[in-house]
C-alpha cells in the first residue's frame, strides 16, 4: 500500500462526505422522509462513512509507521532519530520525493554539529495540494493536504465524536420532527410561539460543522485553515442560534460570532505578516516549475522557519530579516542599482549579520502571536472566553460537539500545527493566557448552578490547560489532552443533554436523586468526572485524563524548575486540578445523589431512551481507555509523538522580549523527580477536591450556603463571572454603541438636514419652473389653438350647405371685387 | 373695353332705343350680359337642381356670346398686323361649349345621384355638409 497516495485519497473522502450530506439536506431536507425524518440516517451515513474511512487510513498510517514506545532517556535519542529517518524516505510524496530526500540528507550532514544533540528527524508526513484556487506571482491560493499522525489522529477523533453525536442527536432532537410550541418564547399576543419543526436543518448544519472541522484539520496551508476557521465559525452562528426566536439565543450566536470575529482580526495580522515576509503559506515544501518550466523547490513555512541545513534550530526567516531590515537593504540596492544581481548577492550576505543582531524577531513574533489571537477566539482563552458559556444556549449535542471535537479545538490543534514557527516568547504568552484562562474559568464553575454552563467553564478551563501545556513546550501533552479531553467532555455533555432531556431544567438545584431513576447516565457521568478529574491509580493504571493530565504537570513542573521567576504557572495548574475536581464531583453529587430537591422534576424524570444511551456507553468506554498504551507501545501518545515537528521538543532557551526565558525539552518531564512530583500532585489535589465536594453536597457535613456566607464578597464575584461581561459591556459595548448613537445622530440632524435642505430648494426651483411652464409655454401654445378653434367655429356658420346662397355669395362677391379694382383703378388713374 | 363703351354706347342706348342703328359689338354684348345675368339669377333663386344647372348654360352662353363678339374683325381692326386668323374667341367659346357639355354630363350625374338618395332635386335639402 503506497501511503503518500492512499491517505490523501482515504482523507479526502472521509472529509468531503459530510459535504455530500450538507448539500443533499439543504436541497432535498424537507423531503426526506415524513418531516424530513431521514436527513438524520443521511448525516449519521456520512459521518460514519468518514469515520470508517478515517479508521482505515489510520490502519494504512500504522502499518507504514508503526507506532512504538518513544524512550525518555536522553541517550535514546539516536533510535528516534533512526526511526524517523526511515521515514522521510518512504514519506516522500511522489513529486516531493527529490526535495524531501534533499533535506533529510541536509539534515543528517548537519546533525553532529549543528542541533545539539537532537537528531531532528523529519516526522513523517505528506503534503500536497488538490485544487489551486488562485495563483499570482508568489500567492498561491490552494486547496491541499498536510497529512501527519496528528492528522489521522484527529480524522478518527472528529469523525467519532461527531458520528456518537449524530446518532445521539437523532433521538434528542424529535421534537423538532413535529411542529413545536416553544415556551420561551412569548408573542405580542401573549402565546407562546408555534413553529414547524427543523430536524433536517439541524443535521444539516451538523453536517457542514463536520466538514469544516475535517477541513481545518486535513489543511495543507494557512489559507485554507483560514477558509474553514471561517466556516467553522458561521455553522457555530447557525447552531448556537437554532432556538433563533428565542432572544437569548440569537444574542448568544451573534455574540460567538462577533468575539470570533475579534480573534481571527489578529490572525489576519499573523496570515499577513507571514505571507507579506515569506511569500508563502504552505506549510510543506512545494515543487513548482519557475520561469523556465524547470522544477523548484519552495520552501513551506515549516522548512524556513526551521531550515533542514540548521539543524531545523529555530531560525528567523531571510524573509522576516530583510522585511525588518529595510532601510539597510534600501541603501544597499540604492548604491548597487546599476546591477541587480550584484545588489541581490549583497543583501543576501549580509542577512547573516542582520539575523545576529535580531532582526526579524519581531515580526516573527507578531506572526505567532497574530495566528495565536485567532486561536484565542476559537478556544475560548482569556480574554474572548465569554461566548463559549453563552453557546449554551444551542441544543445540547451542539453544545458536545462544539465543545469537544469542533470549534475549540480547532484553536488548539492549530497552536499544535503551527507549533514549529512559534518562538519561545509566544510560546510564554500563550502559557500565560492559558493559565489565567483555566484559574478564571475553574473559578466560575464552583459557583454556576446550570449544569451546562458548569460544563461551559469546565471546557473554557481544560482548554486553559492545553494552551498552558503548548506553551510551556508540552506539545504532545497538550495535544494528547485536546484527545483525550474531546471523549469526556462529549461524554459530560451528552450525559447532561440526557439529564436536561429527563429533567426539562438546566437548574442542577432542582436535580437531586436522580441516581435512581436514571442510572446509566450517572454512572456514564461518573467516568465522564472522573476521567476530567484525572482519577487513576498512581503510577498503576488510570482514565484517559489521568495520563494527559499529569503529563501537563510534568511540563509545567518541569518550566517551573527551569525558569525560576515563573514558578507560578505551575501553581496556576495545580491549583486549578483541585477547582475541577471539586466543581465535577458538585455537580455529580447535586444532580444524582440526595434526596430529589423539587418533586415536580422528579417525578417526570426518566432514562433516556437506547439510542441516547448507547452513545454514551461508548464514549464512556473511550473516555476511560483512550489514555492507554498497550505494552508494545501502541496509544495516542506515541502516536501524537510520531508527528512531533522537527526540530521542536528540545530546549528553547532564546528570550527576546522575556529574557531568561527557557521552554524545557519534553522529554525532560518525563524524568522521574518531575514526573513522581507531578502525578502526586495531581493525585493530591483531584482527592482533595473529591473530598471538598463530598463534604459538602454529600455528606453534607459543611453547608454550601455556610461557606458562600464566609466568603461572601468572593461568591458573589465568582457568580457574576468575575464581572468580564459586565467589564466588556462597559468598556466595549456600551461606548460603540454610544458612539454609533453619536453617528446616527449626526447623520439625522446634520446630513439629512443638508440633503432636506437640497431637495426643498429643487422644489421650490421646480415651482416656479412648473409656473413658467403652465401659464408661459402652456399658455401661449393654448392661446394659439384657442384663436384657430374660435375662428373655425365662426367660419363654420358661413358654409351653409345652400347652393343658392353660395351662388349669391360668389355672384355679389364678383361684382363687390369688380367694384373694388375699378374704384382702385380709377384712384390710381387720378393718383 | 371700359373706356369707349361707356363713353360711348351709354347715352346713345338712351338716345336711340328702340333700335336705329346698326347692330354692333355692344349689341352682342348685351345680349351677352342679359344671358349672363338670368343664368345667374337663374342659379341663385331656381331650388330644382335642373333649373340650377340651366342656370349655369346660360352663363357659360353669355359668356361664349362675348368671347365671339370681342372677336369680331371690326372691333380688333381689319387687316391685322399681328398675323394669325383673327378666331381667338371663336376657339375660346368652342372651348367653353365642350367644357359645358363635360360639366353637364358630370353635374347630371351627380343630380341623378342625389335624386337615388334624397328622392328629390331640391338643392336645399342638399346640407349633409352642413359644418
Amino acid at each position: 500500500m503506497d501511503a503518500s497516495s492512499t491517505l490523501p485519497f482515504l482523507l479526502g473522502l472521509a472529509w468531503l462526505a459530510p459535504l455530500v450530506s450538507f448539500a443533499a439536506i439543504l436541497f432535498y431536507g424537507p423531503r426526506m422522509g415524513p418531516h424530513g425524518r431521514d436527513a438524520a440516517r443521511l448525516a449519521t451515513a456520512a459521518i460514519a462513512t468518514s469515520l470508517v474511512l478515517s479508521l482505515l487510513a489510520a490502519g494504512v498510517w500504522v502499518s507504514n509507521h508503526p507506532v512504538v514506545a518513544v524512550s525518555h532517556g536522553g541517550a535514546d535519542h539516536g533510535a528516534v532519530g533512526d526511526d524517523g529517518a526511515a521515514g522521510p524516505g518512504g514519506a516522500a510524496d511522489g513529486h516531493q520525493e527529490a526535495a524531501a530526500a534533499g533535506e533529510s540528507a541536509h539534515g543528517h550532514a548537519d546533525d553532529g554539529h549543528g542541533a545539539g544533540g537532537h537528531g531532528a528527524p523529519l516526522p513523517p508526513s505528506y503534503s500536497g495540494d488538490w485544487y489551486t484556487l488562485y495563483e499570482a506571482g508568489g500567492l498561491t491560493l490552494s486547496i491541499g493536504w498536510w497529512i501527519d499522525a496528528l492528522t489521522v489522529l484527529m480524522f478518527v477523533v472528529v469523525t467519532l465524536i461527531a458520528t456518537c453525536i449524530h446518532v445521539y442527536a437523532s433521538g434528542y432532537m424529535h421534537d423538532e420532527l413535529h411542529d413545536v410550541t416553544d415556551h420561551e418564547v412569548t408573542l405580542a399576543d401573549g402565546h407562546h410561539l408555534h413553529r414547524p419543526g427543523r430536524f433536517p436543518r439541524f443535521f444539516q448544519a451538523l453536517s457542514l460543522f463536520c466538514f469544516s472541522m475535517l477541513g481545518i484539520v486535513i489543511a495543507g496551508n494557512l489559507a485554507m485553515v483560514f477558509i474553514f476557521w471561517e466556516l467553522v465559525g458561521i455553522c457555530s452562528w447557525f447552531l448556537i442560534g437554532f432556538y433563533f426566536e428565542r432572544h437569548s439565543a440569537s444574542t448568544a450566536a451573534n455574540k460567538a460570532f462577533i468575539v470570533n470575529r475579534v480573534g481571527d482580526f489578529g490572525m489576519l495580522i499573523g496570515l499577513m505578516a507571514l505571507w507579506g515576509a515569506l511569500g508563502t503559506l504552505h506549510f510543506g515544501d512545494r515543487v513548482v516549475a519557475d520561469d523556465l518550466g524547470t522544477p523548484v523547490n519552495r520552501q513551506g513555512l515549516f522548512s524556513l522557519v526551521r531550515p533542514p541545513a540548521r539543524g531545523h534550530a529555530l531560525t528567523v526567516p531571510d524573509g522576516m530579516v530583510a522585511a525588518e531590515a529595510a532601510a539597510d537593504v534600501a541603501a544597499i540596492v540604492r548604491t548597487g542599482a546599476a546591477d541587480p544581481a550584484a545588489a541581490a548577492t549583497a543583501v543576501a550576505a549580509n542577512v547573516e549579520g542582520w539575523r545576529s543582531r535580531g532582526l526579524g524577531r519581531w515580526l516573527l513574533f507578531v506572526a505567532g502571536v497574530g495566528i495565536f489571537c485567532g486561536c484565542v477566539g476559537k478556544s475560548a482563552q482569556f480574554p474572548l472566553f465569554v461566548w463559549l458559556p453563552d453557546a449554551m444556549e444551542g441544543p445540547t449535542p451542539v453544545s458536545a460537539l462544539v465543545h469537544s471535537a469542533t470549534m475549540v479545538a480547532a484553536g488548539v490543534y492549530l497552536v499544535g500545527r503551527f507549533y514549529p514557527v512559534l518562538t519561545p516568547d509566544v510560546l510564554f504568552v500563550i502559557a500565560v493566557i492559558g493559565a489565567i484562562t483555566l484559574f478564571i474559568a475553574a473559578t466560575i464553575a464552583l459557583v454556576a448552578n446550570d449544569i451546562k454552563r458548569v460544563l461551559a467553564y469546565s471546557t473554557v478551563s481544560q482548554l486553559g490547560y492545553m494552551m498552558l501545556a503548548l506553551g510551556v513546550g508540552g506539545w504532545a501533552a497538550g495535544l494528547f489532552h485536546l484527545v483525550t479531553h474531546a471523549f469526556f467532555k462529549s461524554l459530560l455533555f451528552l450525559c447532561s443533554g440526557s439529564v436536561i432531556h429527563a429533567c426539562h431544567t438546566n437548574d442542577m438545584r432542582r436535580m437531586g436523586g436522580l441516581l435512581r431513576t436514571m442510572p446509566a447516565t450517572a454512572w456514564t457521568m461518573l467516568v465522564g468526572c472522573l476521567a476530567i478529574i484525572g482519577a487513576g491509580i498512581p503510577f498503576v493504571i488510570g482514565t484517559s485524563g489521568y495520563y494527559s493530565k499529569d503529563a501537563i504537570l510534568a511540563q509545567a513542573l518541569s518550566f517551573a524548575n527551569a525558569n525560576p521567576g515563573r514558578g507560578w504557572l505551575f501553581l496556576a495548574v495545580a491549583g486549578g486540578a483541585f477547582l475541577t475536581a471539586f466543581y465535577m464531583f458538585r455537580l455529580w453529587f447535586m444532580t444524582f445523589l440526595g434526596s430529589p430537591r423539587d418533586h415536580h422534576v422528579a417525578e417526570h424524570a426518566h432514562e433516556s431512551p437506547d439510542v441516547m444511551v448507547r452513545p454514551l456507553l461508548v464514549l464512556a468506554v473511550l473516555a476511560v481507555v483512550a489514555g492507554w498504551t498497550l505494552p508494545g507501545g501502541f496509544g495516542i501518545a506515541n502516536l501524537i509523538e510520531q508527528a512531533r515537528p522537527a526540530g521542536t521538543g528540545g530546549i528553547e532557551s532564546s528570550g527576546y522580549l522575556f529574557p531568561g526565558l527557557t521552554i524545557p525539552a519534553e522529554h525532560e518531564s518525563h524524568v522521574g523527580a518531575v514526573h513522581v512530583t507531578a502525578t502526586l500532585t495531581a493525585f493530591a489535589t483531584a482527592t482533595a477536591g473529591v473530598l471538598l465536594a463530598a463534604a459538602m453536597y454529600w455528606w453534607k457535613i459543611l453547608s454550601p450556603g455556610l461557606v458562600a456566607g464566609l466568603f461572601r464578597p468572593v461568591y458573589t464575584f465568582l457568580a457574576n463571572r468575575w464581572y468580564v461581561d459586565e467589564l466588556y459591556d462597559a468598556v466595549f459595548v456600551k461606548p460603540v454603541l454610544a458612539l454609533a448613537g453619536l453617528a446616527s445622530g449626526a447623520d439625522r440632524r446634520i446630513i439629512d438636514r443638508i440633503i432636506d435642505g437640497v431637495a426643498w430648494s429643487a422644489r421650490r426651483i421646480a415651482g416656479i419652473d412648473a409656473w413658467i411652464d403652465r401659464w408661459v409655454v402652456d399658455g401661449l401654445v393654448d392661446a394659439t389653438a384657442d384663436v384657430t378653434w374660435n375662428a373655425g367655429l365662426e367660419l363654420k356658420k358661413l358654409q351653409t350647405g345652400r347652393l343658392r346662397q353660395y351662388v349669391l355669395f360668389i355672384a355679389l362677391g364678383t361684382v363687390a371685387l369688380f367694384v373694388l379694382v375699378s374704384f382702385l383703378y380709377r384712384t390710381a388713374l387720378a393718383g | 373695353m371700359g373706356e369707349s363703351f361707356h363713353a360711348a354706347a351709354g347715352p346713345a342706348l338712351l338716345a336711340v332705343w328702340p333700335i336705329s342703328e346698326p347692330v354692333s359689338v355692344a349689341h352682342y354684348m348685351a345680349v351677352g350680359a342679359v344671358m349672363f345675368v338670368a343664368g345667374v339669377v337663374c342659379m341663385a333663386v331656381k331650388r330644382n337642381a335642373l333649373g340650377v344647372l340651366m342656370g349655369i348654360e346660360l352663363v357659360l352662353n353669355g359668356a361664349n356670346i362675348n368671347f365671339v363678339a370681342l372677336s369680331s374683325p371690326y372691333l380688333r381692326g381689319l387687316g391685322d398686323p399681328g398675323g394669325g386668323l383673327g378666331l381667338d374667341g371663336q376657339v375660346t367659346a368652342l372651348f367653353v361649349i365642350l367644357l359645358a357639355a363635360a360639366e353637364a354630363a358630370v353635374a347630371l350625374a351627380i343630380t341623378l345621384n342625389f335624386y337615388n338618395n334624397h328622392a328629390t332635386v331640391d338643392v336645399d335639402r342638399g346640407e349633409d355638409l352642413k359644418g
